[in-house]
């Protein structure tokens, strides 16, 4: 448990995971440091949201290490609690709780999970809602929201735990093209102020723009990354080229 | 009122689209919705006017008429109503208690606990009802006694009992069904935010099945209280067994029809309601595509 911050924040050790007979995951490694933002793109079925949920023991893995902070994820023991502190989680259906209100749904996991105090919590909430540029719809039901705004809320919901490494799972597919842009800036937002950013995405735009490292995954490997100017433009795998050339 | 697919007005510029067809209009206007409950209402008064005028017609005037003999026993069976009443609702209290930890239990993560929740349900939902109340009125005893203190079992609260075991039975299948719709995603985010199962299940999952299952809940409980009569074969004295009592006192079979129509009436009054609002739930829940 002796994690320093010049090590990486979350490292994977040739990750193996199958859903029965299916090998989803044939021996991933990366790491990540501290303050990295990190875009993992491909084709659909090729593991990259897998990855991300196992890094959050949403999924266990067959084989392999997974860290977060020096905490082995793939263990029998592990303290999930302990993980989740730090690790948060976006997805791409948003999955607000409908019958809390936006506020609500916020504070409710510091509350509940943390025992933290209400007052505090709510004034971070509060504070973490107007980051979100959401201010004003406090006391809206998720039903009342555009998917763009639900985003954005399930975004400072997994923030008001204070997490380290923020983890998102293909966001903005499920979302319209004029709403996308808000979630995206929310994001840039949060990889501005250091946050550790890992997320699936098909906005290459955005992985252009934004991330440190691009990785290409194709049938649970890793085939190829790099920084995203050389990653776009002088890919070398084959298989890259041919993803890129469709998509760009 | 019937709502079809060629009143909606073509839109320009949209292509024509099979909307999902609906079995019933959103929401009736409100005259409509009195005019079905008051409609109701007056055809089984007037049906069962029609029965006994009949009744009337035979009675070679052996003393009071039908209707004098009725209102006068009226205050009795009245009782006797407010009785099945009471049984049905501390019933469904109960079996609602239980039946809502049985559901739980069977999504329970550990099989054997899963399996056995699973037996329990499916045994009592499909055992007859009748049969379960005479278990229970053999099986238990007339009275229990904890640390010298006697806990009397009346013959009524053994039925209560008796009926509760088929709606805890229901009730599990409800939840069960309630737990599994709501989306995995719900579990998930919570997981991922660091709830623990039983604070998933207490804080997220079932505020949300509330709304699934009341509409179920509500029919269930119109369902119980139409069962409730059951209790008078096993000796309660409910109105059916009071019926039977005062129709042995007058000893005139002309009073038969009337008598049972009469209490039929008062079931169909008491659950009648029920129902409607029941409905009414249904489609304000239901899923607007």
């Amino acid at each position: 448990m002796s994690w320093t911050e010049d090590q990486p924040i979350v490292s994977l050790k040739d990750v193996h995971k199958s859903f029965g007979e299916v090998k989803v995951l044939r021996g991933v490694s990366m790491d990540i440091k501290k303050g990295e933002v990190i875009c993992i793109i491909g084709p659909s079925g090729s593991g990259k949201s897998t990855l991300i949920r196992c890094i959050n023991a949403l999924n266990d893995i067959q084989a392999g290490s997974i860290t977060v902070e020096g905490i082995e994820v793939n263990d029998d023991k592990l303290d999930k609690l302990a993980l989740r502190k730090k690790v948060g989680m976006v997805f791409q259906q948003y999955n607000l709780f409908p019958h809390r209100t936006v506020l609500q749904n916020v504070m409710m996991a510091p509350i509940k999970v943390l025992g933290q105090n209400k007052a505090e919590v709510e004034q971070r909430a509060r504070d973490l809602i107007r980051k979100v540029r959401l201010e004003g719809k406090e006391d809206a039901y998720p039903g009342e929201l555009s998917g763009g705004q639900q985003q954005r809320v399930a975004i400072a919901r997994s923030l008001a735990m204070s997490p380290d490494v923020m983890l998102f799972d293909e966001v903005t597919a499920a979302l319209d093209p004029e709403t996308v842009k808000e979630v995206l800036n929310t994001i840039k937002d949060l990889a501005a102020e250091g946050m550790t950013c890992i997320l699936v995405t098909h906005e290459m735009g955005f992985a252009r723009e934004i991330a440190d490292c691009v990785y290409f995954t194709d049938r649970g490997v890793i085939v190829e990354s790099g920084p995203p100017a050389t990653f776009f433009d002088q890919a070398t795998d084959p298989r890259t080229r041919e993803f890129l050339s469709q998509v760009l | 009122m019937a709502w079809t697919q060629s009143q909606t007005p073509p839109v320009k510029g949209h292509l024509p689209v099979l909307l999902p067809l609906r079995s019933m209009p959103q929401a009736l206007p409100l005259q409509d919705r009195l005019f079905n409950v008051w409609t109701a209402s007056i055809l089984v008064l007037a049906l069962a006017a029609a029965l006994i005028t009949p009744a009337f017609a035979q009675t070679d005037a052996p003393g009071r008429s039908a209707v004098a003999i009725l209102l006068e026993w009226t205050p009795t069976l009245a009782k006797g109503f407010g009785f099945n009443v009471l049984i049905s609702i501390f019933s469904m209290a109960i079996g609602t208690v239980l039946g809502v930890g049985l559901g739980i239990l069977q999504i329970s993560p550990i099989r054997p606990v899963r399996q056995l929740a699973w037996v329990v349900t499916q045994f009592f939902r499909n055992s007859p009802w009748l049969v379960l109340l005479f278990y229970c009125i053999l099986l238990i005893p007339f009275q229990i006694e904890i640390f010298g203190t006697k806990i009397p079992f009346p013959g009524w609260v053994k039925a209560v009992i008796g009926l509760s075991l088929p709606v805890m039975a229901y009730m599990s299948e409800y939840m069960r069904g309630a737990i599994l719709s709501i989306p995995t995603g719900q579990w998930e985010s919570a997981e991922s935010l660091g709830f623990s199962r039983s604070q998933t299940l207490r804080d997220i999952i079932l505020p949300q099945t509330v709304k699934r299952v009341l509409p179920s809940w509500m029919n269930l409980y119109a369902v119980l209280t139409m069962a409730t009569p059951l209790v008078s074969i096993v000796g309660v004295n409910d109105v059916m067994a009071l019926t039977r009592a005062a129709l042995s006192a007058e000893g005139r079979v002309d009073l038969l029809i009337p008598m049972y129509l009469y209490i039929l009436c008062w079931f169909f009054l008491y659950c009648y309601p029920i129902s409607a609002w029941t409905r009414r739930l249904e489609r304000k829940y239901s899923v607007n595509l």
